[in-house]
């Protein structure tokens, strides 16, 4: 038996038992290099998470944008991030939306780095 | 034999290629970043290297988790780059170099490295933003290019200590390589950053300058580190310290800091920059 440890608060680690519960929700946000996939997604979102047999969380959480959810479902980051350049989300945009801050106060936070 | 003149790092995020898209390097939010950058471009023209070693991790352009590997290596005349999926403008084929990159195969596999090996395949923003950020304008054609690929996506990962073992390898292969070229290898990514999650923007500014300061005179402060320590000391995607330490594993002459600067925020990131020269 493996000891998983725990990540910092915040953190999803993206293992093997995630990249299981996630495999059909990523293998369709990597569908989306080709511009001809991200086409078809936006022609009927529901339709096209059908197509690759995500489960009714994982679509439900796709419709409503709501990435935490996305991670929590076996969403890697690098394929979400795919899935945001879709919507036209930055990484700023995405980090907002999942710490519950503007773009804004999101850069902001990210600025005070470089003042010390 | 073939000589390794020196190594550098470089934070390889897509946010500095859609910046040299729209020309925006002199812009107050990045001026500071691109202007560190001229010193290693002068000395990139001034040493002539032939070959560029690039330890990058592919993001989701050529593999997917139905088949990724561990550790991987390119052994093809030329690469080509492709749409990500997110707004990066793909940039002009890269130049390969098969006979030293099957050199360094037989001795990866001699050393117990059971690499996987790519006659063929598409490199991503990983590899492709350090190319543009080293010859600007997309000049970097005549500098031939060696793909190492390091899983820093799916638990599990190779550790920093492997990493830097396969470096090790890898610096033992070109040395060994029968020819006058000259050799320069990359360490991209990095530093601190965290893109998913509640703690998505966690920056660790004094992890990144630590970093700085040990790779060359102590590279074993930071293998000592497992990727589940990097994950919370530099964040999740601060695991990209295995391509600097891959890099800092295949140089073993006498070692001397060139240029160096580290810059924070850059998108989410803390970006450390550092030309080390090898004798």
């Amino acid at each position: 038996m493996t000891v998983t440890r725990q990540p910092a608060p915040g953190t999803v680690k993206f293992d093997g038992p995630m990249a299981t519960a996630g495999y059909a929700l990523n293998k369709m946000c990597y569908s989306f290099n080709a511009a001809s996939a991200r086409e078809a997604f936006s022609q009927d979102e529901r339709g096209y998470c059908e197509q690759f047999g995500l489960t009714e969380a994982q679509t439900k959480a796709i419709l409503e944008r709501d990435v935490l959810a996305l991670l929590k479902l076996g969403g890697s980051i690098y394929y979400l991030a795919k899935f945001a350049g879709l919507l036209g989300l930055s990484v700023q945009d995405v980090g907002g939306l999942q710490t519950g801050m503007s773009t804004d106060e999101f850069k902001a936070r990210l600025l005070k780095y470089g003042e010390n | 034999m073939a000589r390794i003149i020196g190594g550098i790092t470089s934070s390889h995020i897509p946010a500095i290629g859609m910046a040299m898209d729209k020309g925006l390097e002199q812009t107050p939010y990045w001026k500071t970043f691109f202007d560190a950058y001229p010193p290693v471009r002068h000395w990139l023209e001034e040493q002539k290297p032939d070959i560029a070693v690039i330890f990058y991790n592919d993001h989701g352009l050529e593999f997917f988790l139905d088949k990724k590997p561990t550790f991987a290596i390119g052994t093809a005349p030329v690469y080509h780059n492709a749409d990500e999926g997110w707004g990066i403008k793909p940039i002009p084929p890269v130049t390969g170099e098969t006979e030293l990159s099957w050199h360094m195969v037989n001795t990866l596999i001699d050393d117990e490295f059971d690499i996987t090996v790519c006659q063929e395949m598409r490199v991503d923003h990983g590899l492709t933003v350090p190319l543009s950020l080293m010859w600007p304008g997309h000049n970097y054609q005549h500098i031939k290019v060696i793909p190492v690929c390091i899983n820093c996506e799916r638990h599990p990962m190779p550790s920093p200590k492997r990493s830097f073992k396969l470096g090790q390898s890898i610096g033992k292969a070109i040395e060994s390589w029968d020819s006058d070229e000259k050799v320069v290898i990359f360490g991209t990514g990095g530093l601190s950053h965290q893109l998913d999650g509640e703690r998505a923007g966690f920056i660790n500014t004094g992890f990144d300058k630590y970093c700085m300061d040990q790779i060359i005179p102590n590279p074993e402060a930071l293998t000592r580190y497992s990727n589940d320590d990097l994950v919370d000391i530099a964040g999740a995607q601060g695991v990209e310290l295995n391509m600097w330490l891959g890099m800092r594993g295949a140089l073993t002459g006498d070692l001397k800091l060139l240029h160096s600067n580290y810059h924070v925020p850059i998108s989410n990131t803390g970006a450390g920059l550092m030309l080390i020269e090898n004798k």
